[in-house]
Formats: C-alpha cells, structure tokens, sequence
C-alpha cells in the first residue's frame, strides 16, 4: 500500500509540474525574448479558465471550451501585446511591473463585471471521467493522466518549434540579439506579439484545463503566476528547458513535501501539532529549494545565453 | 408631581426619537475579491438587505480586504480615524479577524462580527465591544462530530486549512466525536489541488471524512474528490456546501450531510422574508453567510431603537439583549457576547434544477461554545 501510496504522490507531483510548465513556459519565453516581465500571465490564465467555462456552459461541450480558450487567451494575450506591452520594451523593469501589475485589475474587475463574483461551474469531460488501476492496487483519475499527457506534448511541441522551424530561429535570434535580426529584415513587432500570443494561449490551456479540477473564479491566476515566478528563477529565466525541469522539481517538492514531512514528524510528536508543522514547513519548501538552488547557482539551473 | 412624570416621560421619548433619527455609520470590513468573495459578497448583500427592509438610517462603508489580514489592519485603522464610524464588521476570514479585533475593540469601538469565531476572542481575550452573531468557529464542527457518532463512524480522517478557523475546526469535531481518527491533515489556506490529501485519504483506509474547506477552495475539493472515485462519504460544516459554492461544486455534493445554524428552510417570518426579498434582490438563493450578514444588521437596528450609538455603555447594553427576530429562530448571547442557539444537520438536495441544503435533524438545541467559561465576563 505504502509503494501504491508514493507512486501516486509522485505522479500527483508530476501532474502539478506539467501544469505549471504550461504557464512557466510562456512566461519565460517572454521574457527571454522580449526582455518583459509580465505579471499579468495570471490573468490569461483566468481568461482561458473564464473561456472553457462560459463555451462549455453554453454548448455543452468540454472540448469546444477548450477551443475557445486557447483562442480567447491568445487573442487576449495579441490585443494586450498591440495596445499596452508594445510601449514597454524599451522601459525599466519596473514601468513593465507596474503597467502588468495594473492588467491584473483590470481583468479581475473585468471577468467579475462580466461573470459576476461567484466560481463558475466546469467539469472534466465524460470521456476522460473516471480512473485508472495503478500497479500496488491504488487508482489514477484519468483526467491527471490526460493534463500530463497534453503538457508532454507541449514539450516536445515547444521544442520542435523552437529548434526546427524558421519562427523558432527567429526567437532564438530575438532572444540574442534583437537589434540585429530587425536589421536582417525580420518584422520584430509582428514576431513580438506571435511570441505574446503563444505564452498566453499556453496559459489559457493550462486555465482551462486546471479549471475543470479546481474552481473557476477571479483571481484564479495570481497564486499560480508566483509558483510560475518560482519555477523560472530556479529553471533559469528564458529557457524553455529549464522552465520544464523546474516545474516538475518544484511540482514534485511541494506535494512529496505535504505528504511527506507530517507522516516524519509524526515519529516523534502528536499527530495535530506534526500535522499542522509539517504542513507549514511544507508550504515554505519550493521556497527553499529556490533559495538553495540561488545560492549554488545564482542564475537557476539552465541559464539562458546572453 | 403628575406633570413631573409627564414630562419626564415626553424628555424621555423625545431623546429616543432623537437617538433613532441619528444616522448610524457602520464601517463593514469585508472580503469583495479573489477566492473568498463569495462569503463576502453574501454577507453583504444581506446586511444591506437587512437596512433595506427595515428602512433603518445606516450608513454602510465597505472596503474589500482582498483577504490579507495586513490590508484588513490599514482598513479598520481608516475607518476608525478618517471616517469616523460608530461600529465595525464584515470580517470573514479568523485570520484577519485576529489581526482586527482586538485593537479595535481596545479603541473602545465596538465590532460585530458577522462570520468569522476565533476560540481565542470567545474564551481568555473576550471583549465587552465584541459581539459575534454567527457562532464561534468550533459550533458547527461540535455539531458533525456529534453526528458522525450517531451515524456510526468509528474511523473519520480529519482536513482543514492552517489557519485559526482550521485548528478550531478540528478541535471543535474531536470534542464530541469517540471514534478513532484514520488520519489528520492540514492543507494550506487558499489551496485548490488536492491531489496529495486524496491519495492519503485513499491510503488510510477511513470509513468516513470530514473536512472543513469555505469557498473556492471547498469547491476544488469537493470536484476533485468526487472524480478520483475513493468512496469514503464525505461530511463538513456547512461552510464546505454552502450555497455560493454549490452551483459550481454540481452533482458531485448530493447527499452529503454537512451542519449548520441556519437553513432557507427553517420556519419563521423572519426567515420567510429574508429568503424571499433576498432572491427578489439579488436573483440567487442566500447562503448562511448571507443570513449572518442579515442578522448582524437586524441586530445593529433593534439597538438602534433602544439607544444611542454615541452612549456605548447603553448601545453595547441593547445590543447584548439581542432583542431581534433572528432567521434562525431562538437566538441570545451567551456570557463571552457569542450566540447560543440551535445547530441543524443538513442534506445537500436537488430542488428542481437548483441544489441547494435541506435540514433533516437537530444536532444541539442551545448549545454554546467550550470556551465561555474562561471569559471573564
């Protein structure tokens, strides 16, 4: 029982690290390219949620919500670039902070002017309800397989793009040496808001799909766009790779670390207080693990060139 | 000597038509944004419902406190200071509560709270200016306790969030549960994937589980235990199925039994006029936080009509007798200022397409909390 027990903490861990690539990955790909920070990668993520949600609701229809988010997310994420980021690239850090920060608001105030203060309701598609058997006689939700699944696919999707097609040579070339491929002839603002689009369909998939599990609701992204903040420091910022092994570090840290550290405690103190400490420190160790990994490698585990 | 009464009597009804005609500013502290909006938005819209049926001359400020007790601080420091309000509440959250309370109540303001219990404000740090007129924090769990015995359980694993109102909670279910615990869980607060307590729970091998998750955080829960098909019955205070959190939970709540001070079914005309302006309002069911905020109001107005809020001495008087009709029914305040009422066991049930809570039995008539005997009041 025990081993059925951390075989399905341990792809519980996975699961969450696959989720917060998808957002980590757009994230770290704005920056590296652009030189952006973008606190408002949260909101795309609510927006894409927001989406499936309203879609699904409407036409019953789990997959054409996913449709929708994807496109909602990337379109919101296009308007966004075209009418507040552009004016930014060439500002300090801290006009970008302020301006994204300020995008929060408004989509906040925005979804609940539209969709009102109360989550909204969203479930996994009948297709992939259910569970699966694990070896050791435990059992698997089959939708946890699927996100693992999609975000996989997104890996090695990212990857190809990246290092296989012409767009993806122009990032890299973007993420170098910007000045230079706009001299090249390459329309750097029309790559720019392609770029923007991708991370916030990416995040919008990750809202979506995450929707379906947790709740729907305002203010959904901002506890996740910390946990994506965390994942690129510690994966290095601009890289897609690093944005894959941190997340799944950091996905398998925090929930091996709640499962783990009460049952230690346990050994030695009463049940509610090891519980209840075992459950702060825990909360504290993806914190940790991106001070330790700061200290031995200031700047995170696969730095970006440049 | 006649002639002295009568205008004795007249001085008298002058000052209270005087003391009802003064405009009563309350400053309502309250969680209007992120994942615990719901509480907040029903409280209220109940409190002002409340002002709005009695045709009372209240002033309301509200301010979100996004759920950060630091912010929550600022606020209660403003309201006091620049607004110059007569009394405080709104507060949902125990944590903020905690930050709040007790520098406000030292200030000489009096605060009613209309949600959240903490143990420590009902028992050794309980304040004359402090009123609660929802519960302390341990009743409802008191409640399920109870109940789990009756149901049979003998191995219940236990969750709630690390805060306060979480260590209350279970503290609150093993004082009257006897069974044995299949395990005990801490989450954090504002968690939504519960991925690794699932599969705790699955592992202990319970007969039963009770947690205690309010918004959305009950809602990510719920959804997700539901779909990892561990069929252990689920249990909570009415805070884990209220009715905010119950469209978006679905199907997947029907049948669990959760405890509660108050249901839309519960029969009285106070309820009855409650439940039925608040939909005609607002255009959704209340949920108990919504009754809280209705009561707190109710209770601020049958003060109001006794005496004035500029007098605390007198004003903290009137509002200790209670002297309102409360949609829950039998309702006064114990000793340490918290209620001593009736605790129900619910049912969530469909209503045509709406789910919604059904009350099916009493778990305590009057029942008060564990720690009125150490206030000194």
């Amino acid at each position: 029982m025990q081993t059925a027990l951390i075989i399905e903490q341990l792809l519980n861990g996975l699961q969450f690290g696959v989720m917060l690539f998808l957002m980590a990955a757009g994230l770290t790909l704005i920056f590296g390219v652009m030189g952006l920070i973008n606190l408002a990668h949260g909101s795309l993520y609510m927006v894409g949620a927001f989406a499936c949600a309203a879609v699904a609701a409407w036409t019953g229809s789990f997959w054409l919500g996913l449709i929708a988010s994807l496109a909602a997310a990337a379109a919101a994420g296009a308007i966004v670039e075209l009418v507040v980021i552009r004016r930014l690239y060439d500002r300090d850090h801290l006009d970008q902070v302020l301006a994204t920060f300020a995008l929060i608001l408004i989509f906040s105030e925005g979804t609940r002017w539209v969709f009102g203060s109360f989550p909204l309701y969203l479930d996994i598609p009948a297709l992939l309800s259910g569970t699966v058997p694990l070896p050791g006689g435990s059992r698997y939700q089959l939708y946890r397989l699927a996100i693992i699944g999609v975000g996989v696919a997104v890996a090695v999707g990212l990857f190809l793009l990246i290092s296989k097609t012409r767009l993806g040579m122009r990032i890299r070339a973007g993420e170098s040496d910007r000045e230079m491929i706009g001299a090249l002839g390459v329309d750097v603002a029309t790559l720019y808001t392609l770029v923007f689009a991708l991370g916030a369909a990416l995040a919008g998939l990750a809202g979506a799909m995450v929707g379906a599990i947790q709740s729907v609701q305002v203010g959904m992204g901002e506890p996740v766009l910390i946990l994506a903040f965390v994942v690129i420091v510690i994966g290095g910022i601009g890289s897609i790779r690093g944005a894959l092994i941190g997340a799944i570090l950091v996905g398998v840290t925090d929930t091996m670390g709640r499962f783990l550290l009460p049952q230690t405690l346990m050994l030695f103190m009463p049940p509610s207080q090891a519980a209840m400490i075992g459950g702060a420190i825990a909360s504290m160790l993806i914190y940790l693990l991106m001070a330790v990994v700061l200290a031995l490698k200031p700047r995170g585990l696969f730095p970006a060139q440049g | 000597m006649k002639k002295l009464i009568a205008a004795a009597a007249l001085g008298l009804s002058l000052s209270v038509s005087f003391a009802m005609a003064e405009t009563v500013k309350v400053g309502m502290i309250t969680t209007t944004s992120g994942g615990g909006a719901g509480l907040g938005i029903d409280v209220r819209d109940g409190f002002l419902l409340a002002v709005k049926n009695a045709g009372a001359d209240i002033e309301v400020i509200v301010e979100d406190d996004a759920q950060k007790p630091e912010i929550a601080v600022q606020l209660a420091d403003k309201m006091i200071q620049s607004d110059q309000v007569d009394l405080l509440t709104g507060i949902i959250w125990s944590n903020l509560a905690m930050a709040v309370v007790p520098s406000v109540t030292a200030q000489g303001k009096i605060y009613i709270s209309p949600n959240a219990g903490p143990s420590p404000l009902a028992g050794a740090q309980c304040n004359e200016n402090y009123f609660n007129v929802a519960w302390q924090n341990d009743n409802l769990h008191e409640a399920m306790g109870a109940y789990a015995n009756d149901a049979g359980y003998k191995n219940t694993f236990i969750m709630a969030p690390n805060y306060p109102a979480g260590t209350d909670a279970l503290n609150g279910f093993k004082r009257f549960y006897k069974g044995e615990l299949a395990g005990e869980v801490y989450t954090q607060l504002g968690q939504t994937d519960y991925a690794a307590e699932i599969a705790q729970i699955r592992a202990a091998g319970a007969d039963s589980l009770f947690f205690f998750l309010p918004g959305g955080m009950g809602i990510a829960f719920m959804k997700q235990y539901a779909q990892s098909d561990v069929g252990v019955p689920a249990m909570g205070p009415a805070f884990s199925f209220s009715q905010d959190i119950l469209g978006a939970v679905g199907d997947a709540a029907l049948g669990v039994k959760n405890s509660s001070q108050w249901n839309k079914d519960i029969d009285n005309a106070a309820n009855k006029q409650f439940v039925e302006t608040f939909q005609a309002e607002y255009g959704r069911l209340p949920s108990l936080y919504a009754s809280q905020g209705y009561d707190a109001a109710n209770l601020i107005i049958s003060a109001m009509g006794k005496a004035d809020v500029h007098d605390t001495d007198a004003f903290r008087a009137a509002l200790k007798e209670a002297d309102f009709d409360s949609v829950r029914g039998d309702f006064k305040f114990g000793n340490n200022n918290h209620p001593i009422q009736d605790i129900y066991v619910r049912e969530v049930v469909k209503e045509g397409d709406v789910i919604t809570n059904k009350i099916i039995a009493t778990a305590f008539e009057d029942h008060q909390d564990a720690y009125a005997a150490e206030c000194g009041m």
